[in-house]
């Protein structure tokens, strides 16, 4: 059953159509890559299906339910929860703040600060340090933390890997993979065509606010992506698998 | 020992400053606005204690626990109905919308209340005047050490709520970044409401005060303003000790301006808060410089 679901989605950025009429879903406990370069739409996708950005037309379900005229506190409260393209971290407040922020507004469920300091054990002896001193890679860290203890049922991640050091990237990677063995469910918007492929259940390719290329990441091959993500096979679309 | 009682004079007056000022920095703390109607709503405040404690004899600090919750409910219902749209328009538009809250505000008390200054301090009987005296030469007025004490307490109620309680830590990010603390689940609309409804309270405290230290009048919130837009500069906007340390700093620079000259009182206020303005413009073109 999808648990997220966009049909005929649409976005613009004042004249610019950055979506166009994009229809995908994720199922409960996969991992959907959005891929795609620079420009796609990703980011903007992400943002409509998070509440973050209106949508000019189409719909956003959430297990079922139009979320679509529901502001982005409401559909966290809900279960969807964005980590956006730069941590966005609230600088002045240590690590534990902007944990215990997300928390106060979340679901009940099995996700704790403490939890996450389990997860992220980095974070733990940062626990008091303001966010905006931390390395890329423990604010990337903060920022996944901080979206978990809502206790989603879907996560969305906007370029985790973007600006940090490979070493973190690494982490981080490792953090989210023991996540996804765990059964969550997330839509994973990533640049790193390698990654994407190696921890997504399914992969969609986005190409001038379309996706042009769906389906289950294990049938797809390097070259299918690549040739999709610069627009060099454009009947190259499929059916989800 | 004149001095030393003009600056202990000073330091005593910038508690009913901070006092005056606190909401004032709060609301631009979190919202980002000067609200220009700051001092008329104190003097609202003032009037309806007055007005309580007039018909009903009961003590001004009685009737500021009843205006309280009212003024509570008077800035929730002004951030909904007015300060948020305005604040959609840009950052001029809220600037202008409570200087023209400020006149409805002294109008209407005129039209209630006329042109007669009225004042709390008959209601406080000795507390008005009594004092401690330290030697010969240095007294301490009860109202002034327990204006200060109620400046301390309230800037630091104001610390802790934002600090170590739920909703300000969703004030804290508010402020920091409205969209994130959306993304992060705050509804930001009912938080900035809850702002502005404690800033009013902290405001009704202000009015309240004044109208036991001296005489209010319809028109006289614009000058409260002033004092309370001095303390908040000079402190750095938005920073609650900073606050009463502002409101402190202008205090001794009034007193001690006072003892100089007759006119100094006003002037050696203005000018504190002048030279801090300055210092801190240029310190902001210093760091901005290549």
């Amino acid at each position: 059953m999808s648990l997220l679901r966009a049909e005929n989605l649409e976005a613009r950025h004042g004249q610019l159509q950055a979506v166009r009429g994009i229809s995908l879903e994720v199922r409960e406990g996969e991992t959907l890559a959005l891929v795609g370069a620079n420009g796609a739409g990703k980011t903007t996708l992400l943002r409509a299906l998070a509440g973050a950005h209106r949508p000019a037309a189409g719909r956003v379900l959430l297990a079922g339910a139009d979320v679509t005229a529901l502001p982005t506190y409401r559909r966290l409260a809900l279960g969807i929860a964005l980590v956006p393209e730069g941590r966005r971290l609230f600088a002045g407040m240590t690590v534990e703040e902007n944990l215990l922020v997300a928390r106060a507004n979340g679901r009940p469920g099995p996700w704790t600060v403490e939890r996450v300091l389990e997860v992220f054990p980095m974070l733990r002896a940062r626990f008091r340090a303001r966010a905006g001193t931390l390395s890329g890679g423990e604010q990337q860290a903060t920022a996944i933390g901080r979206a978990l203890v809502t206790n989603p049922r879907v996560l969305l991640l906007d370029e985790v890997s973007l600006g940090l050091a490979p070493v973190a990237v690494e982490r981080v990677y490792q953090c989210l993979e023991s996540l996804i063995a765990g059964g969550a469910t997330i839509v994973l918007v990533e640049q790193d065509l390698a990654r994407a492929l190696r921890v997504a259940t399914r992969v969609a390719c986005m190409l001038e606010g379309s996706v042009v290329l769906e389906g289950a990441a294990a049938d797809m091959t390097r070259e299918q992506v690549t040739e999709a993500y610069f627009g060099l096979g454009r009947n190259a679309q499929r059916e989800p698998a | 020992m004149i001095w030393l009682n003009q600056v202990i004079q000073g330091v005593l007056l910038g508690g009913y400053y901070a006092l005056i000022a606190c909401g004032l920095s709060f609301m631009f703390g979190v919202m980002r606005i000067i609200n220009l109607a700051h001092g008329d709503l104190a003097i609202l405040a003032a009037y309806l204690v007055w007005a309580i404690v007039d018909r009903s004899g009961l003590s001004p600090f009685v009737a500021l626990a009843i205006v309280l919750p009212l003024m509570g409910a008077l800035g929730w219902l002004l951030q909904r109905a007015l300060l948020e749209r305005s604040l959609r328009a840009g950052v001029l538009v809220p600037l202008l919308t409570t200087f023209g809250l400020a006149i409805v505000i002294q109008n209407l008390l005129f039209l209630q209340f006329g042109a007669d200054t009225r004042s709390l301090a008959p209601a406080i009987g000795d507390l008005a005047f009594d004092s401690w005296s330290i030697g010969s030469q240095i007294y301490i007025g009860h109202l002034a050490g327990l204006e200060f004490l109620v400046a301390v307490l309230m800037l630091g109620g104001l610390q802790l709520l934002l600090a170590r309680t739920p909703l300000g830590r969703s004030i804290r990010a508010i402020a920091e970044d409205p969209d994130t603390a959306e993304l992060v689940g705050i509804n930001s609309r009912r938080v900035y409401a809850a702002a502005a409804a404690i800033a009013v309270m902290t405001v009704a405290v202000g009015g309240a005060f004044l109208g036991m230290r001296a005489t209010f009048g319809p028109y006289a919130g614009p000058a409260q303003l002033i004092f309370a837009f001095e303390a908040v500069v000079i402190g750095g906007l938005g920073s609650m000790w900073g606050t009463l340390a502002g409101g402190i700093a202008l205090g001794v620079a009034q007193n001690v301006g006072a003892q100089i000259s007759p006119n100094g009182f006003l002037i050696a206020g203005h000018a504190v808060f002048l030279v801090v303005l300055a210092a801190r413009l240029l310190r902001q073109r210093i760091r901005a410089a290549p």
